[in-house]
């Protein structure tokens, strides 16, 4: 795609698509949206730097790799499903911990909001590997072994 | 609302087969993803279709009253559709590396290695 | 209480790991090899949990059943953990020295432990649609796995293989909403308790049938079986000897599964399909091997054979029957893989497969060759190995059910592997070398002592199933009993809450 319309806007597009995919993570516990739809939508701002840009941009733009967004995104989920075993439940239990914050009151962190921010990075990156290496698919060399 | 909506499925389900027996890559991967959606959409409408009626408790009661969407079958769809979303965009780069490897669209031309 | 989780955790924690640690090769390594090897344990520990304590379960994030998801290890869970474990841990050892060749990127071995909580979860797996996700883990793994040569050959050989995945998962999920639009459920034991008392519909027997044709095809039976052949041997060894061990006989235990507690009200008219499709399953798969000149592709062909043995014991449905196809997966998946090892082995050291090629291995690398014909008799059948006590098992369950046509068909097939067993062996072990191999048979290399270990591990876990098959067979008939009397397993995820 090489119009010089899109290539101008996407810089200033893109910024926005990625503060709303956040606030669609946020909102996600008790209203439609989480981690998943997050996370695709802030793959899709990728994907559209992407088409307008070029891969190469793309990448510098989101300055670390989909692979290393995937691992921290699976950790950070991981890590979430093993706290209650510490706290002696099983796995995946819900823990709520109220936090006072000036300004906004009583705020309830707790771990599935964690777990939604993991799967939110972990979406991100399969989705944007998936996206840079279907343009960069090359095969090693073009004959089988049999 | 299901009776309509099961004769979609069969559509689906049906152009799905249909354009998996083509023999064209970007046609199989087509089919594929009518396939599987028509299988999504099969688990929504055999577990009942229900209309504006989310299953959230209203305020001040304890328990859900009157009719309520289920909300088992629309999380395993959710499910479903990630599971087919990634498997289905890995299946593209493949099908993509065989076109570039083959220079052909057509699943007969390419190349009987596999087989 | 929590043990159940750690045969997905284990995997998955160290699967991760390896990624952090991609740079360092040397570390990588270890964290592997630690992760393989626990596995066999947990799964070792957890038969003895239950031998002791009868079934786990454990409700994940408190809520019970049928309501949350729910782990449960019974005997055949927990005796296929362990076999997979104990498998999984020798194909790691063996891809040691060349996970650098299978993939630039070093993502061989992350692959390989996300394949085995796959296959882990499948078998842990207390609802439908959890088995339906731990599949899809295993299979998305398996896909990048076999694409990862990313060679030609390989290519093909993964689209066919992914197409036909991905109809058989959008198969499994039509049955899942038709079971779901039926019973409001998907708990396997909620479901067995609600089906108990249906009388069987026709609405049912269709919702069955849909399973029974999504796992035949992961299970590679009868008229399902064709992507199976081009498939494994397109692989790389350690990528091949994993599938082979482990894949469709995910699909032969989610068969098990099902069959025996949840569609088990309509025998009338799933145990003939499941007997013809066993005859004809062991039938071409035997024959389609016969034609083969490749040790992986005769390989490929027996896997599908030795399916057909598997589905006996489920047609036929008693207690010796089922019994005796728990004991043939467990021998299977043993010798399969370790089959496929050596089948790498040959191939690294001589260069190739085709056994046109090939020659001269009994004078120029005897161990090898007394590696090979431990699991090659096994798999043929003759005593005292395990293939000859779970044959033995399987033949004697039918011709109690009076059924000397389904004796004759298993002893015949039995015969054909032998050929096919008879016919590796002599094209490359005992012929005198073809080409250049014939002068000097010394050209064979040596192999590393990390891809001859694994083999002669498993060949001695060959010969220790064979001559202790009885305490084998005693933890496979009380595996048997369970999913005879699937009672217990209700009882156990239940617990108070059934309807």
């Amino acid at each position: 795609m090489n119009s010089y319309l899109i290539r101008m806007t996407v810089p200033w597009l893109c910024p926005f698509l990625l503060v709303m995919s956040i606030w669609i993570l946020l909102r996600g516990h008790n209203a439609p949206g989480g981690g998943f739809i997050g996370g695709l939508v802030a793959a899709a701002a990728i994907a559209f730097w992407c088409f307008a840009r070029g891969v190469e941009d793309a990448k510098r733009w989101m300055r670390v790799s989909p692979l290393h967004l995937m691992i921290a995104g699976v950790s950070t989920a991981l890590i979430s499903g093993l706290m209650p075993m510490f706290a002696g439940k099983p796995m995946l239990t819900a823990l709520w911990h109220k936090v006072e914050v000036p300004l906004l009151g009583k705020l309830p962190l707790g771990t599935p909001i964690l777990f939604d921010i993991g799967v939110f990075f972990a979406v991100v990156g399969v989705t944007t590997s998936i996206l840079f290496s279907l343009e960069e698919f090359e095969l090693w060399n073009r004959s089988g072994p049999s | 609302m299901e009776p309509f909506w099961a004769v979609v499925v069969g559509i689906m389900f049906g152009a799905g087969i249909y354009l998996m027996l083509r023999r064209n890559l970007s046609k199989l991967i087509l089919g594929l993803i009518l396939i599987s959606n028509a299988a999504n959409m099969l688990i929504m409408t055999s577990a009942g279709l229900t209309r504006d009626a989310p299953p959230m408790i209203a305020a001040g009661k304890e328990t859900l009253t009157g009719t309520y969407a289920d909300p088992l079958p629309q999380a395993l769809v959710l499910t479903a559709i990630v599971i087919g979303f990634g498997v289905l965009a890995y299946f593209l780069t493949l099908l993509q590396g065989a076109y570039k490897s083959n220079k052909s669209e057509n699943l007969d031309r390419l190349g009987g290695g596999a087989s | 209480m929590n043990l159940l989780v750690l045969p997905v955790m284990i995997p998955l924690i160290t699967a991760l790991l390896l990624l952090f640690c991609q740079k360092n090769r040397r570390l990588a390594q270890i964290v592997s090899t630690i992760g393989a090897f626990s596995l066999p344990a947990v799964g070792l520990l957890i038969l003895s949990r239950v031998h002791e304590e009868g079934i786990q379960v454990i409700h994940m994030g408190s809520w019970q059943a049928p309501f949350g998801i729910t782990l449960v290890a019974d005997y055949l869970s927990a005796l296929m953990l362990s076999v997979c474990g104990l498998v999984g841990a020798a194909v790691a050892v063996f891809a040691l020295k060349e996970d650098m060749n299978l993939s630039r990127e070093g993502v061989f071995f992350p692959l390989l432990h996300a394949l085995l909580m796959g296959v882990n979860g499948s078998f842990l797996a207390g609802d439908m649609f959890n088995l339906y996700v731990w599949f899809e883990v295993m299979l998305i793994s398996s896909f990048v796995l076999l694409s990862l040569g990313k060679t030609n050959a390989q290519l093909l050989a993964s689209i066919k293989y992914v197409a036909l995945n991905l109809v058989s998962s959008a198969i499994f999920l039509t049955g899942l909403g038709l079971l779901y639009g039926k019973t409001g459920t998907l708990n396997m034991a909620d479901l067995a308790v609600q089906l108990q008392n249906t009388e069987s519909t026709v609405l049912l027997t269709s919702t069955a049938l849909f399973f029974l044709v999504a796992f035949s095809i992961k299970a590679a039976c009868f008229p399902f079986f064709f992507w199976l052949p081009p498939a494994y041997p397109a692989a790389p060894a350690p990528i091949a000897a994993i599938f082979s061990g482990l894949l469709t006989k995910v699909g032969v235990y989610a068969l098990f599964r099902t069959f025996t507690l949840i569609f088990n009200q309509d025998t009338a008219i799933f145990q003939p399909i499941l007997y013809w499709m066993a005859i004809l399953t062991m039938v071409t798969g035997v024959l389609g091997a016969v034609a083969q000149m490749d040790i992986k592709k005769i390989l490929s062909y027996h896997i599908i054979s030795q399916i057909g043995y598997m589905i006996i014991g489920l047609a036929l449905a008693t207690k010796l029957a089922l019994a005796g196809a728990i004991f043939y997966l467990v021998h299977h998946i043993v010798v399969k893989t370790n089959l496929f090892l050596l089948a790498g082995a040959i191939e690294k050291s001589g260069g190739t497969n085709d056994l046109k090629k090939l020659g001269g291995y009994y004078k120029g690398y005897p161990l090898l060759a007394v590696m090979f014909l431990v699991p090659a008799l096994s798999l043929a059948g003759i005593p005292p190995l395990s293939g000859f006590f779970s044959k033995l098992f399987l033949i004697r369950a039918s011709l109690e059910n009076g059924d000397m046509f389904m004796a004759f068909m298993a002893l015949a097939v039995g015969v054909f592997t032998l050929i096919s067993m008879t016919k590796i062996w002599m094209e490359a072990f005992w012929k005198k070398g073809v080409g250049e191999n014939e002068r000097r048979p010394a050209k064979i290399k040596r192999l590393d002592l990390t891809v001859t270990m694994p083999i002669a591990v498993l060949a001695v876990v060959t010969v220790v199933i064979g001559f202790s098959a009885g305490h084998v067979f005693h933890f496979a008939e009380l595996a048997a009993e369970q999913l005879i009397a699937p009672q217990m397993y209700i009882d156990a995820v239940m617990g108070g809450n059934a309807r």
